[in-house]
């Protein structure tokens, strides 16, 4: 539950200076793309910040959100900060069970009215009166509405949860959709990626605890600062294409020279995320180092949207087919109208005669 | 749906159908027409037909002398703008991809930004035919709005190409979902419109060819 105690002193408590707090918090003022002097006063909000309330909601999802989230590679501040907020409600995480975890959530609820931070972690179905997916007797759709009904913002973390993700892809059987089209007026900010990158979701806290407003947003609701450039810009293989060499199968010698993997279905150009700038496992690789293309898994529909394995170039549906009956039909067309021609022309020269 | 999504999936699809069906409407119905039979002997010395209509789809592809003069800035700006646009369709991986992916025929790319270069050039190429023909008294009264709508929507797929790759004036996925549109258009227009020459007008100089050199007249 929510303490009195600051941020400063906890960081003080486990050997963390202030010397390396401001280092952190000029970090994240660089990497949220704000401006050099905003990171004194992101220190500083960071170090009086009071332990925030969060009530993460895990509905219609795999939990590899919360395995990127809480898995860091190495102890960092970011950890900490996630050490520092007050998780109230974690189905993965929380020791309570049962009646006593939902007891919880609504204590936390109840004590920080206005105040905590709801984390939401997949999609929420709504066919059938939300029936495929139930907690503790109720539906998520409910869970979420009385969830969010007193909370400071929601954070829609994962694509599930920002975009519907894989359970609303095509057929979308449970009628999934993502929380910005249930939640209303409140701030939504979604962090999509399946997972996504855990510096994004530490960027939107630290700007919460810092300054106790969420980070300017793009048009779907993403944190622009990680959000607002594609793969393909900041891709380590963009020469490569620019020089119009493509890796033709995965592992060949072109891909193992760091030649682009377009030709392989690579949705880079498409896909807003920082996964080339920042990548994973502690800035060790990203998908495309490792010789995939980017699925473009933080951007909506990414499943429906062709194929993962098609260049984006070429048309998502297969119009093969569609080709061959169009042409007899072009050919069948042609045929008529010659024939209709020399009908005529054969009557014209019988009237003629 | 987004636009991208509906660029690449229902919009190239029904593109392509007509363009396909529209095609190949107007060459069977022009191929299979009745022809006029010569009913006269062949000049000494006439080449067989085939050969004819060979040699004028050749021989026509640069002006007579006698007009060389005149007709020298079209002809240049032409050959300009349309090896332009041959060496951006079929030189730019991306467009290699998307014919394989329809016929699974595939050639070397050329580097993106060579292309890129063509594109520029093939683009003031284009803006200097029209110039040409809203400057030229003579052409400006022979056009109609056919001929500009051609020229608008070969111009398109250009400007909307270039932008993307540029990445000017909206994000690459907007960009790239208007070219992709601008294609579908071209694409709907090219067999109804003037673009259809890209087809026949082999088929025209051979005829013509072949008329000529039966008469004994070297074209």
């Amino acid at each position: 539950m929510t303490e009195t105690m600051q941020l400063g002193d906890m960081l003080r408590r486990r050997g963390i200076s202030r010397r390396a707090l401001l280092k952190y918090a000029s970090y994240m003022a660089s990497l949220m793309a704000l401006p050099p002097s905003v990171a004194g006063a992101m220190a500083e909000g960071l170090a009086k910040a009071r332990r925030q309330a969060v009530i993460w909601l895990s509905f219609q999802e795999c939990t590899g959100c919360t395995e990127s989230l809480t898995r860091s590679f190495s102890p960092s501040l970011e950890e900490l900060i996630f050490d520092f907020i007050s998780l109230d409600y974690h189905h993965t995480l929380q020791a309570a069970s049962g009646e006593a975890a939902e007891a919880a959530r609504r204590q936390s609820m109840r004590e920080n009215q206005s105040k905590y931070l709801v984390v939401v972690d997949g999609s929420v179905p709504t066919a059938d009166g939300g029936v495929y997916s139930m907690i503790a007797g109720r539906t998520n759709m409910d869970v979420l509405a009385e969830t969010v009904e007193h909370a400071a913002a929601v954070i829609a973390v994962g694509t599930c949860a920002s975009f519907g993700g894989l359970p609303e892809a095509d057929p979308n059987p449970t009628g999934a959709v993502p929380i910005t089209k249930l939640v209303t007026g409140k701030p939504v900010i979604n962090i999509p990626g399946c997972p996504p990158l855990p510096q994004a979701m530490a960027g939107t806290l630290t700007h919460f605890l810092s300054f106790g407003t969420l980070p300017e947003l793009d048009a779907l609701h993403r944190p622009r600062a990680f959000f607002g450039e594609t793969i393909h810009d900041r891709c380590y293989r963009r020469s490569f294409y620019e020089r119009g060499l493509f890796a033709k199968s995965f592992d060949d010698d072109g891909a193992r020279q760091g030649w682009c993997l377009y030709e392989l279905g690579c949705k880079g150009p498409v896909t807003y995320n920082a996964c080339a700038s920042l990548k994973w496992n502690g800035a060790v690789s990203f998908p495309i180092q490792s010789g995939h293309g980017c699925i473009g898994c933080s951007e909506p529909r990414f499943w429906d949207r062709g194929g993962l394995y098609k260049p984006l170039s070429a048309g998502t549906a297969d119009v093969r087919k569609l080709i061959g009956i169009a042409a007899v039909a072009g050919v069948a067309l042609g045929a008529g109208a010659a024939a209709l021609a020399r009908q005529r022309r054969a009557s014209t020269s019988a009237t003629e005669q | 749906m987004e636009l991208l999504d509906f660029a690449r999936g229902p919009a190239l699809a029904f593109g392509l159908v007509v363009f396909v069906v529209g095609s190949l409407w107007r060459l069977a119905g022009v191929l299979l027409l009745p022809r006029m039979r010569d009913l006269s002997p062949a000049r000494d010395g006439a080449p067989p037909a085939p050969l004819a209509a060979l040699r004028t789809v050749l021989r026509r592809m640069w002006p007579r002398k006698e007009f060389a003069q005149a007709t020298l800035f079209p002809t240049i700006n032409s050959y300009v703008f349309h090896l332009g646009l041959a060496l951006v369709v079929f030189g730019l991986a991306p467009h290699i991809l998307f014919i394989r992916s329809l016929t699974g025929l595939t050639w070397p790319g050329l580097p993106s930004n060579l292309v890129y270069g063509v594109g520029v050039i093939t683009l003031a190429s284009l803006f200097a035919a029209l110039a040409r023909r809203l400057g030229h008294p003579v052409l400006r009264l022979l056009s109609h709005s056919g001929d500009y709508v051609s020229w608008l929507l070969t111009t398109l797929p250009v400007v909307t190409g270039l932008l993307a790759t540029s990445h000017l004036g909206a994000r690459y996925e907007t960009l790239l979902a208007i070219h992709i549109l601008s294609i579908s258009a071209l694409l709907v227009w090219f067999p109804f419109g003037k673009l259809m020459h890209a087809v026949l007008f082999v088929f025209s100089r051979g005829a013509t060819g072949m008329r000529f050199s039966h008469r004994g007249v070297n074209v």
